[in-house]
């Protein structure tokens, strides 16, 4: 008798357990139909603090800089490429910006000079994208690369970024790049 | 007149520079160019998961019905093993042990408390399966399909026993995390779980050295303590536990019917055997409802003073807040002494108003003082319902596993000599 009430009492509460998870299930399961979301930085709001290259999980970061070869101005004196007060427009490792040397000048006609990224070399300290921005068209941003981030289920940068930059966006815009509309769809 | 001129053309800088944002291209228009330059596209490299996450799913599912077979019908320790195994490798290092499903609590919270969150359709999976599985078969999750639960698993070597009430202790523990990671993610402030998750930084290689130590100092605790972090820190399995309790079909020591031979009395690692309880022990009316009023009095004064204490300290829960702590600290900068943050720099540069700023704060605080009367009010509830189950009698006849806390790893069966 003892036995039965208990066995009774468990049969309730499995049965609210039970519409429990499936109300949570189908609740959410309406709301995620919407599309996955990933992380993205918004570059206007970014100040080029360096703790992309740094608080990343995966190494070297998922965040690299990317050309918006569109905006660049093309400049013989590069912003990002050349630190300031460079004394002659080499391409000498001293006069170059990025730490890992990353940035690739070729020349294209006079007198303007191609940047592109090698990404495999960058690893998101946003040096150049601050040098760019300050001196030039600001055609240099960080993007987390998507090939290479693991969407973590809390972005590591998120919570150290001190601009409040990262946000989860849609799988539809996944590249958000400032003052430039990505029209293309992934 | 130089002077004057400086000036001007320093304006013209800034006000260039505000106007960056939006126009940046008129600094130094593009070319055009002569040569037939073509210039290179603009790399945005898809995004790699979409198939992991479903294939994660369906790993998910058939890796429970097997480890579940495996406790329920093969009555198999070998079986569980080998399931443990591979959930380490696949979840864990493959995977890099993201999205879990103890993760996976603080997406469901915030799909719930924030309507422009779309939880991924996988994490929402991995939160409500193992449940789902839980509640027909009981932990057969933990048992070995939980990569955090595993790892610990195919640690242990030398169990040794915690004292009862130290066991009762730690219990609380789970609640209390499960209680914070639930406030800081209805709020939106962060996931603490994965922050603190001692081994994915083990799974990944890339643990900073705090982290490396916590999660190594929870290995080798697993050699002698069964699965540390399960037992006093996991906030799912507080639900699994939960759920387990009622659930249908949970893993018996016998094949058979018990023969009170008491071989299995010492087997469990986790201490989660229950032993048969004599009716002689069974209170009597009088004292039980004796019981019963003091319960259905100290329970709510806990709960009273539980939300209490937590709403006093609803502000220092709130510092975590990347926001409130920002407001914080705008509120206490002097530009002549301090030197300006990164954060400070970065809020300067956004150009939003400071008193926004405040008012988002205040809100949060606000939420924050809410979450802390729930929060401490569902530990005060927590520590009553503990306190009851201790001077609580269940009558029971056989040696059988305590289906909250037993998490399905099958060590016991082999002590059992009766055969189907
Ligand atoms: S952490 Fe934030 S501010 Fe710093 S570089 Fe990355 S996006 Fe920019
Ligand atoms: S300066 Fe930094 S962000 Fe720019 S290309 Fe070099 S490594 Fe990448
Ligand atoms: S989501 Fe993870 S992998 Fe991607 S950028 Fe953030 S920390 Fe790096
Ligand atoms: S299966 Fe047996 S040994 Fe394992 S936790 Fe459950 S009761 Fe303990
Ligand atoms: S070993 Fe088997 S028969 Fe013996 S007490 Fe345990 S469950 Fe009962």
């Amino acid at each position: 008798m003892k036995k039965d009430r208990r066995d009774f009492l468990n049969t309730c509460f499995r049965f609210v357990a039970g519409a429990g998870i499936v109300g949570v299930a189908g609740v959410l399961a309406v709301k995620s139909q919407k599309g996955d979301f990933l992380w993205q930085l918004d570059p206007a709001k970014c100040t080029q603090c360096g703790r992309c290259a740094t608080s990343c999980v995966v190494t070297p970061s998922a965040v690299k800089c990317i050309h918006v070869y569109d905006m660049c101005g093309y400049c013989d004196l590069c912003g990002g490429y050349f630190r300031p007060n460079v004394k002659n427009l080499s391409t000498g490792a001293e006069n170059q910006l990025c730490p890992t040397g990353a940035i690739k000048r070729s020349y294209v006609e006079d007198p303007f000079f191609k940047y592109e990224i090698i990404d495999e070399l960058c690893i998101g300290c946003g040096k150049c994208v601050k040098g760019c921005g300050a001196f030039g068209n600001g055609s240099l941003q960080l993007q987390v690369s998507h090939d290479l981030c693991v969407n973590c289920n809390q972005c590591a940068i998120a919570r150290d970024c001190p601009s409040d930059a990262f946000s989860r966006v849609p799988i539809e815009q996944a590249y958000k790049f400032a003052g430039f509309k990505t029209n293309k769809k992934i | 007149m130089k002077k004057s001129l400086a000036f001007i053309s320093l304006l013209i800088f800034f006000v260039g520079m505000e106007f960056a944002a939006f126009s940046q291209q008129q600094r130094f228009p593009k070319p055009e160019f002569e040569s037939g330059y073509a210039q290179p596209v603009t790399s945005m490299p898809v995004p790699r998961d979409g198939m992991f996450a479903l294939l994660d799913v369906l790993v998910l599912i058939a890796v429970l019905s097997l480890i579940t077979w495996f406790i329920l019908k093969k009555r198999s320790r070998t079986g569980v093993v080998a399931v443990s195994i591979f959930s380490i490798l696949y979840f864990g290092f493959f995977r890099e042990g993201c999205v879990c499903s103890v993760g996976s609590v603080q997406n469901v919270v915030l799909a719930l408390f924030n309507p422009g969150y779309h939880i991924p359709l996988s994490a929402l999976a991995f939160f409500v399966i193992p449940l789902a599985y839980t509640l027909f078969f009981g932990r057969t999750f933990c048992a070995g399909v939980c990569p955090l639960g595993a790892v610990q698993d195919v640690f242990l070597m030398r169990p040794v026993t915690l004292k009862k009430w130290l066991q009762k202790a730690l219990g609380l523990i789970p609640f209390i995390y499960l209680g914070l990671s639930v406030l800081y993610a209805a709020t939106a402030t962060d996931f603490i779980i994965c922050r603190y998750d001692p081994f994915v930084g083990i799974f990944r290689f890339n643990a900073t050295f705090f982290m490396f130590a916590i999660g190594a100092a929870f290995l080798l605790i697993s050699i002698f303590i069964a699965r540390p972090y399960c037992r006093f820190f996991c906030p799912y399995g507080v639900l699994l536990n939960l759920v387990s309790r009622v659930s249908k079909n949970h893993l018996t020591i016998t094949p058979s019917n018990c023969i009170q031979c008491k071989l299995c009395e010492n087997s469990c690692p986790l201490d989660a055997i229950n032993k048969p309880v004599v009716v002689k022990q069974m209170e009597d009316k009088r004292s039980a409802t004796r019981r019963f009023i003091l319960l259905s009095l100290i329970i709510p004064a806990l709960m009273i003073v539980g939300g209490w204490t937590g709403a006093n300290f609803h502000e220092n829960l709130a510092k975590v807040n990347s926001k409130v702590r920002l407001a914080d600290e705008m509120l206490h900068f002097d530009s002549k002494t301090m030197k300006e943050s990164l954060e400070i720099e970065g809020f300067r540069t956004s150009g939003k108003p400071v008193e926004q700023l405040y008012l988002e704060a205040a809100e949060i605080v606000k939420q924050f003082y809410y979450g802390g009367w729930i929060l401490g009010a569902f530990i005060g509830l927590v520590i009553g319902l503990a306190l009851s189950g201790l001077s609580r009698y269940q009558y029971r006849e056989d040696y059988s596993p305590d289906k909250g806390a037993c998490v399905s790893c099958a060590r016991c069966l082999k002590y059992c000599p009766v055969e189907k």
